[in-house]
């Protein structure tokens, strides 16, 4: 995905068993505050037509 | 190459009379020059329909598969790798195919011809001789050396033997050495994120959504592909770029490991996009990840369908 253009750390992977329940609150701050600091995805997004 | 034909026309007429296969699978001339068409021949006498020659670019793996009878096929290196993909992917038996192989010395771009006599008119007929293609229109005539008008993926390609073959029609040729496949990916991975996303994005910008690479690829064999699909509707069907580059990854990432890189898709294209451009990405990674060709062996799994402990997984956090 890197590759056609997606920022390095927009896309991430992670394991996390459901007894992880730490590790799982620890991904997902990590990853929004990953993504915050990129900003809002303005690529690869589709625009529909409004339509009243 | 008219040794090559009169070859496959023995071969082929020799395997159906003595019963070895029912039906034969290889090229005959097409209907416009530069163009040959996969053509099935079911009796001995049909044979001579057969020909050979530098514009048997489609890749007849794709005709092989949900068949009852048994079927000898013409293969170059790169369908024989992509036959080997269907036999691992259980598509086809091992011994339901007889595969004929031909020694491959590349095969030539039409566009790339097209191109270059564009000024002089269209091209009405082709013939070849020596390494050399000649073109001739009503009021031109113009001979390439065919080094120079290979179709890219035949200028770095690194198996042009078959790889399995029940009989070969000709000594193997001398493989290419010294070449690196992956000198384009790597300028391209060497770009920024906006520059890449830009390249990518012109690369497609053409695409009118046919699917004719699909059709022409012999890995994309799905009853209902996920770009038909309705319910649920994976892709917008659209030719907004979001949607348009949505389906060229997807298609992709469905051949990775699998892709022979045989350029049947590029040729297929109706407007000349380098679809190959999104699945070299991914044959470069299965070669330096998992030190994987594909189509190269019966004997082991491909990398996308098996676990091994020394697996790179440092993405996964
Ligand atoms: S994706 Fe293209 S190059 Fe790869 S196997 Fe399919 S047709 Fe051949
Ligand atoms: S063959 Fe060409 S135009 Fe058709 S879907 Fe593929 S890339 Fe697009």
């Amino acid at each position: 995905m890197t590759h056609i253009g997606i920022e390095p750390g927009r896309l991430q992977f992670s394991w996390i068993s459901s007894a992880e329940a730490t590790k799982f609150v620890d991904v997902v701050k990590d990853v929004t505050d990953a993504i915050r600091a990129l900003g809002p995805n303005t690529h690869f997004v589709k625009t529909l037509p409004k339509v009243a | 190459m008219i040794d090559y034909t009169q070859k496959i026309r023995e071969i082929a007429a020799r395997l159906l009379k003595e019963g070895t296969v029912d039906m034969v699978i290889g090229f005959r001339k097409g209907t416009v020059p530069m163009m040959n068409e996969p053509c099935f021949i079911r009796k001995p006498e049909e044979a001579d329909r057969l020909v050979w020659d530098s514009h048997c670019g489609i890749n007849l793996a794709n005709y092989l598969y949900d068949r009852k009878e048994k079927i000898g096929v013409v293969a170059k290196g790169c369908d024989s790798r992509n036959i080997v993909t269907h036999i691992v992917e259980n598509k086809i038996k091992r011994e339901q195919v007889h595969v004929i192989g031909v020694p491959c010395t590349g095969m030539a771009d039409k566009r790339r011809i097209g191109a270059l006599s564009e000024k002089d008119g269209e091209i009405r007929e082709v013939s070849e001789k020596e390494g050399r293609i000649t073109v001739k229109g009503d009021s031109f005539t113009k001979t390439f050396e065919k080094k120079e008008v290979l179709q890219d993926n035949c200028t770095t390609c690194l198996h042009r033997n078959p790889v399995i073959h029940d009989e070969m029609i000709a000594e193997p040729v001398e493989e290419q050495t010294g070449i690196d496949p992956f000198e384009d990916v790597k300028r391209i991975e060497a770009l920024s994120p906006e520059e890449k996303r830009a390249y990518f994005q012109g690369l497609v910008a053409d695409c009118i959504r046919c699917y004719a690479c699909r059709n022409a690829c012999p890995l994309c064999y799905c009853p209902t592909c996920f770009v038909d699909e309705s319910r649920p509707q994976w892709v917008g069907k659209s030719i907004d770029p979001t949607d348009t580059m949505t389906f060229h990854f997807l298609r992709a990432y469905h051949c990775a490991g699998r892709c022979t890189d045989c350029g049947a898709c590029e040729r297929a294209c109706p407007v000349g996009i380098r679809v190959r451009q999104f699945t070299k990405k991914l044959n470069k990674d299965c070669v330096e990840l998992f030190d994987w060709e594909a189509g190269l062996t019966l004997d082991e799994r491909p990398p996308l369908d098996t676990y091994r402990p020394q697996d790179p997984n440092d993405f996964i956090k």
